[in-house]
């Protein structure tokens, strides 16, 4: 059997399509926090809670209200997002004048209360969650068998992170926001709604979290907690991919993704840290990210 | 002005908050500390909580004419909140008995308080075995079951099938290691290899990268040495992998509990060991009855072990006359256990209550007649056979 640093193949390869898996997730999230944060300015450290709120509205719904998986994937990002927005109207709107700090210790504070509320309702141990019936089963590739719903949740992270490359960098509407971005006095000045485009900015960024959530309900379980323990490696793959850039972001989750699936074969002791790692190197080589743009 | 009167109301509720802090003496206080949220709420749980209730209730509700109260708590899976608790009650509340629910680590912490406080402790939720061994104390009995009858069950079971190479998906914690160790012995013993393990945190979710490993290793077995949702969100990934067409899964620990959410579809064909069965016999059938009629489930072994513990430490109590630690730690190591629980139970030196053990294997759905009819009984273990009949000599007690 042929071996890559004296691990056998299929191992390896069996690890780098998980990674891949992984990676997606890491990209999706990535993708909405550094929308949010390339955009607004604001460094939202409640993207974890809401990828959790968006998992756990997708269990509510398939347990109380008969939503079925498929439904879920559109209605719980809309709902998560219109949350989203409501808390974007309420509260962080009058920070924007105020040091970045501010916005992160209302996003950090927003998560822990989420997250309690959560824990109340439904406890701190893992809800099930379903796979599709339209997805079980597996595809037998050799090195191991690779269940159908991980290759559609790859499928499904690269699809909606094209359309939001898509949207954000080639559509008048995109244009809008990254004039925006740059000097919102003069957008303003020329009769485009700011207000309204960046809480409809900060909304689509928590629905792109939500949409993950939902993704990973059957993959992980629900739990209050799935969010929390995420968010921090999402924050390095953003700080990697440089804290503006949409395709970094992306690009590092799903590259970062492959390089953790890798690690836990060669050195598995050092899977939960190698982003961290890589993120402290990547800051001394090039502080802006690998695509960053300041 | 305001702030007296804010801090006059203040005092008043402080009086009102505390009801508990009662002179030691005019009650009988039995605790349960146990993880009533996390990966192991259901395995006793609130369920544990109703049987106790039961259990006052069918004893009278009074002992040596003091009131008979129950205290509970979610350790959250946390050793150092178990610890505090168990120390706050026996300083604050006059703790006269605690029963201690899931999780090896919390157990071993709050041991360690029972000996230092001179608390009876009944541990019915962990399954380490070092609590009768390096862990033991005067203080503490090992009531349900343990990682040494898991072993010697199941992995026993599975080896004399057939299942000679082993590969652990193991909860890093004491629980996970002691019982992967009482597999691997049984293994080896029986001509077995162990090809590997991988530790996975306790609460782990996606057991992906470490079902890939375990495949990858090419053993017969995947031992899973883990137990609550651990245990089944390691099952469901190793049939959603299709690891279970080529290894054998070994459900080291799997309760009732267990079986039902993973439903028989998922789980037929599982061995597990088993110190008592809701459907054995007429008297367990009659103890589930009501049981159900409260918690619209059928009870666990842990479950039916916090009845019986808890009528047995009361009966000791009566007996003896009074509830100082000693006197009934005496009496309940030279006691008969007979009840609905088990039939031949005893209190060895090292603390551990030795009774018959059973090896069950799940049903396929078309063998169960009716709701809950899960397991049918493979092998009837001795206590002797599941635990040995000599203490753990890694006890200090054991020496006598």
């Amino acid at each position: 059997m042929t071996t890559v640093f004296g691990v056998p193949l299929p191992a390896i390869l069996g690890q780098l399509m998980l990674g891949l898996v992984n990676g997606s997730f890491y990209a999706l999230l990535s993708l909405g926090l550094a929308v949010i944060f390339g955009l607004m300015g604001v460094v939202n450290f409640a993207h974890g809670a809401f990828y959790m709120l968006g998992a756990f509205a997708a269990y509510v719904g398939l347990q109380f209200l008969g939503v079925n998986y498929w439904c879920a994937l559109i209605l719980a990002p809309l709902a998560v997002g219109l949350l989203g927005i409501v808390v974007e109207r309420l509260f962080l709107r009058h920070l924007y004048q105020l040091d970045p700090l501010y916005g992160l210790l209302l996003t950090f504070g927003i998560a822990l209360i989420f997250e309690g509320i959560m824990r109340g309702l439904f406890g701190a141990s893992g809800k099930s969650y379903p796979v599709p019936p339209l997805l079980q089963g597996g595809f037998n590739l050799g090195f191991m068998v690779l269940p159908i719903y991980r290759a559609w949740v790859v499928l499904a992270s690269l699809t909606v992170c094209g359309m939001t490359w898509f949207l954000i960098e080639r559509t008048r509407l995109g244009a809008m926001l990254r004039a925006a971005t740059e000097n919102a006095r003069l957008v303003q000045a020329f009769g485009i709604n700011v207000p309204l485009l960046v809480m409809s900015t900060f909304g689509a960024g928590v629905a792109l979290a939500a949409f993950a959530g939902v993704l990973a309900a059957p993959v992980i379980q629900v739990s209050p907690l799935m969010g929390s323990s995420l968010v921090i490696v999402v924050f390095a793959v953003v700080v990697i991919g440089g804290m503006g850039s949409i395709v970094g972001a992306v690009v590092s989750g799903l590259v970062l993704g492959l390089i953790e699936g890798l690690t836990k074969v060669v050195y598995p002791e050092a899977s939960n840290i190698v982003v961290f790692v890589i993120m402290a190197v990547v800051l001394v080589w090039r502080p802006t990210g690998l695509f960053g743009k300041e | 002005m305001l702030k007296s009167t804010i801090a006059g109301l203040c005092a008043l509720l402080g009086l009102y908050a505390s009801p508990l802090v009662r002179a030691a003496g005019e009650q009988v206080v039995i605790g349960d500390i146990d993880d009533l949220s996390g990966v192991y709420a259901d395995v006793i749980g609130q369920g544990g909580i109703e049987a106790v209730n039961l259990a006052i209730a069918d004893f009278g509700g009074t002992v040596l004419g003091k009131k008979i109260v129950l205290l509970s708590v979610d350790h959250q899976n946390k050793p150092d909140i178990g610890a505090s608790k168990f120390r706050e009650w026996a300083d604050q509340n006059g703790l006269n008995m605690l029963l201690g629910g899931s999780n090896t680590g919390v157990n071993i912490a709050m041991a360690k308080v029972a000996a230092a406080k001179k608390v009876p402790f009944v541990a019915i939720g962990a399954a380490g075995a070092s609590l009768t061994g390096a862990d033991c104390t005067a203080y503490t009995v090992h009531y349900s079951y343990d990682t040494t009858a898991l072993g010697n069950g199941t992995a026993g079971a599975i080896v004399k099938q057939g299942g000679k190479s082993w590969f652990f998906i193991t909860a890093d914690y004491a629980f996970g290691t002691q019982l992967q160790e009482a597999a691997a012995r049984v293994v080896l013993a029986n001509g077995g290899k162990v090809l590997g393990a991988v530790r996975a945190p306790l609460g782990t979710t996606d057991y992906s990268s470490f079902l890939l490993q375990a495949q990858a290793s090419g053993a017969q077995v995947l031992g899973l040495a883990n137990a609550g949702t651990d245990f089944s969100n390691s099952l469901k990934g190793a049939n959603e992998f299709g690891l279970t067409k080529t290894m054998t899964p070994a459900a080291l620990l799997a309760f009732i509990s267990d079986i039902h959410s993973l439903t028989l579809q998922t789980a037929q064909g599982l061995y597990l060991t088993t110190a008592w069965y809701w459907d054995l016999n007429e008297e367990t059938r009659a103890f589930a009855k009501r049981y159900f009629a409260k918690m619209h489930k059928e009870p666990s072994m842990n479950q039916a072990a916090y009845y019986s513990a808890t009528m047995q430490y009361l009966n000791a109590v009566k007996a003896v006359g009074s509830t100082n630690a000693d006197l009934v730690m005496a009496h309940l190591k030279q006691a008969k256990i007979n009840d609905m629980f088990t039939k031949n139970g005893y209190v060895r030196a090292d603390g551990l209550m030795v009774h018959t053990m059973y090896v069950m294997q799940v049903k396929t759905p078309a063998e169960s007649k009716y709701p809950w009819d899960y397991y049918k009984v493979v092998k009837i273990m001795s206590g002797e056979e599941a635990d040995g009949s000599q203490p753990d000599p890694a006890c200090s007690l054991a020496k006598k």
